[in-house]
């Protein structure tokens, strides 16, 4: 290819040309992104304006939309008992699960970044449950989590009195745990972005650091860890951001019980929304939620500054 | 920077040769070795366990899903579980829906985002760079912003119950493969186009017979992550799909575990889950039914999901 000498291209016809010609020749790249504009505007721009003005109403779809203001914020923030639990269980369920998934992770994948043989049998193993429907994790891990179940018959094999067995999904203490703890199931997402970041570090600095007399704990501390902190930022970011929308695990398991003890922002919304038919105020939720969310990332891009270590010398 | 690395392998080398490895470092080297390989067995196990559990449940007597000690082997092994599965509600609907959406999805997204994607790469038009901004915008909206104004939306066309709010905007390109195919044309060389170009090739026959030929690992991750995505979606197929015929199987998952468990399903207020003991083997065997697609996709398609997922860090 790059023995072609380039030649300014002939094709392009002398101004004028026909109008159809000169239409292309500004606006064809237009006619090829049209579908991702209509998509925009249908299902990105049009609903995000139109659910602005949902929350400022109250409408239960069959009647009529009625013009409330600012109420049903107020409501959320100042009486909504459940929504003040949902968003405390929210961020509690939020935090332990990134800090969880994160660390077993990053555990997994430096133990397979050891020159493991097999290494593809492994990462498959801890890769499938990321794309098992989450239905069917929610399923699999109520027959484990069951009082009378496999984890329990382990838990009372390793010596835990029968009286103090948890009794996980139907306690209140316990719904929360157990939700976290199938969530750490899910770490295969996060494990093969580490190892591709791990992979990328440059071997010379290992080499470098051995001649300097580092052992694996300061080679770990030193080298590894501060080139894999753009990498751990991007799991964070993504990471919080997912799991503050977390829905399905909780709906299937518990359905926010019992006594609301695993009710989660997103569960509220459906319900508000699909249950009781509060388009307004589910409208509101959804604002709410878009706002904490928006807060806790531009948090940790502040943040990043102090810990993210980009070779390069830029954030981003 | 790099004579520095050649210096330092050398310096180690020399050393090595110089001095044998003591006694110490090296069992301290075998040590750490089966450390690492008994970890990752350990963590194969307990993370490949829930699979193992939940076909080993779906084989086996009600009687026998909870018993203490627990029953490793399903004995008897009750293939019939499956037989009564599928008679519990329209599970030949489900799976067609499934199939339906599923296969749609894989096609007409990849397609379309294939084309969007050749525009914003290979074109520049007045506004070409405000839409990309636009693009990469939708990318940080959480799905749950748009989910009431496009439920009022859809029922508003009468589409819900049918599979169009599913279909319809797979026709459209989906931002996040747009972004990701259109960062892969951009490595593609221009002079590939112009060649063509100067042959009097169409943009059409550049797009399709030159630059597609040239991206068939992007092309299949953006299938490959699209099939899973497009399976396991749950949460739109349950706000869109109330009749059971009209239901994908993820949902149909979900109104099983929920009405057909033992009687009473969610209590009348809606807010406790039931213990679905009574169907846990017919749910166990649904749940296989809904991995089983992910699981060949994944040893078909392995290293498209590996570097799909590392280049872009959704979850499938």
């Amino acid at each position: 290819m790059a023995s072609v000498t380039r030649v300014e291209r002939p094709t392009q016809p002398p101004a004028g040309g026909s109008g159809y010609r000169r239409f292309m020749r500004t606006w064809e790249g237009q006619i090829w992104v049209l579908p991702f504009l209509i998509r925009f505007l249908l299902f990105y721009a049009g609903p995000f304006v139109y659910s602005f003005i949902l929350g400022m109403g109250q409408w239960d779809i069959v009647g009529k939309y009625a013009f409330v203001g600012l109420s049903n914020y107020i409501e959320l923030v100042s009486n909504d008992q459940v929504f003040a639990r949902a968003v405390v269980n929210t961020l509690v369920y939020s935090a332990a699960h990134v800090l969880g998934t994160v660390f077993l992770g990053l555990l997994a994948a430096l133990l397979l970044n050891e020159k493991v043989r097999a290494v593809s049998v492994f990462r498959t193993i801890f890769y499938l449950p990321s794309i098992t429907p989450g239905v069917a994790t929610a399923i699999i891990w109520i027959s484990l989590l069951h009082p009378q179940g496999i984890i329990n018959s382990v838990l009372l094999w390793m010596g835990v009195p029968r009286a103090d067995l948890p009794t996980w999904f139907n306690s209140t203490t316990w719904a929360m745990p157990a939700l976290i703890v199938m969530s750490l199931w899910n770490i295969g997402t996060i494990m093969i972005i580490l190892l591709a970041g791990l992979q990328s570090v440059p071997q010379h600095l290992y080499e470098a650091a051995s001649v300097d007399g580092a052992n694996w704990r300061h080679r770990l501390r030193h080298v590894t860890l501060p080139m894999l902190t753009p990498s751990l930022f991007f799991v964070l970011i993504v990471g919080v951001i997912g799991s503050m929308q977390t829905f399905s695990s909780a709906l299937v398991t518990t359905n926010g019980g019992p006594a609301n003890s695993t009710m989660l922002v997103l569960l509220w919304l459906y319900r508000q929304g699909f249950d009781f038919y509060q388009m307004g105020y589910a409208a509101a939720i959804a604002w709410v939620l878009f706002v904490v969310i928006m807060i806790f990332t531009l948090a940790q891009f502040w943040l990043a500054r102090r810990w993210v270590y980009y070779e390069s010398g830029s954030v981003l | 920077m790099r004579g520095g690395a050649a210096v330092t392998t050398l310096t180690t080398s020399v050393q090595t040769i110089r001095k044998p490895v003591p006694l110490a470092v090296r069992s301290g080297r075998v040590l750490k070795t089966v450390l690492t390989y008994l970890a990752l067995l350990l963590g194969c196990v307990i993370y490949i366990f829930p699979f193992f559990w939940m076909v080993t449940t779906s084989l086996k007597t009600v009687a026998n899903i909870y018993l203490d000690p627990p029953q490793w082997i399903p004995a008897p092994a009750v293939w019939a579980n499956y037989v009564e599965m599928w008679k519990v509600g329209k599970t030949g609907n489900w799976l067609i829906n499934s199939t339906v959406v599923t296969g749609v999805s894989v096609v007409a997204i990849t397609a379309s985002s294939t084309v969007v994607a050749y525009g914003f790469s290979r074109f520049r038009w007045p506004g070409s760079r405000v839409q990309f901004v636009l693009l990469l915008s939708t990318l940080m909206l959480p799905g749950h912003m748009t989910i009431i104004p496009k439920y009022v939306m859809f029922n508003q066309v009468g589409w819900l119950d049918t599979l169009w709010p599913l279909i319809v905007p797979t026709l459209f390109g989906a931002p996040f493969f747009i972004f990701l195919l259109r960062q892969f044309f951009q490595t593609l060389p221009r002079e590939l186009d112009e060649a063509a170009r100067m042959d009097g090739a169409s943009s059409f026959y550049v797009l399709t017979r030159v630059l597609m030929p040239l991206s068939i690992p992007a092309l299949s991750t953006v299938a490959a992550l699209t099939f899973v995505s497009s399976w396991t979606d749950f949460f739109e197929p349950l706000v869109y799909l109330g009749r059971p015929e009209s239901q994908t199987w993820q949902v149909g998952l979900f109104w099983f575990r929920t009405f057909t468990t033992g009687g009473s399903g969610y209590s009348a207020g809606g807010t406790e889950a039931s213990d679905p003991s009574n169907t846990m083997h017919l749910l166990m065997g649904a749940s296989v039914v809904s991995i089983t697609p992910m699981v060949i996709a994944f040893f078909l398609a392995q290293k498209q999901f590996i570097q799909g997922v590392a280049l872009t860090g959704i979850k499938g």
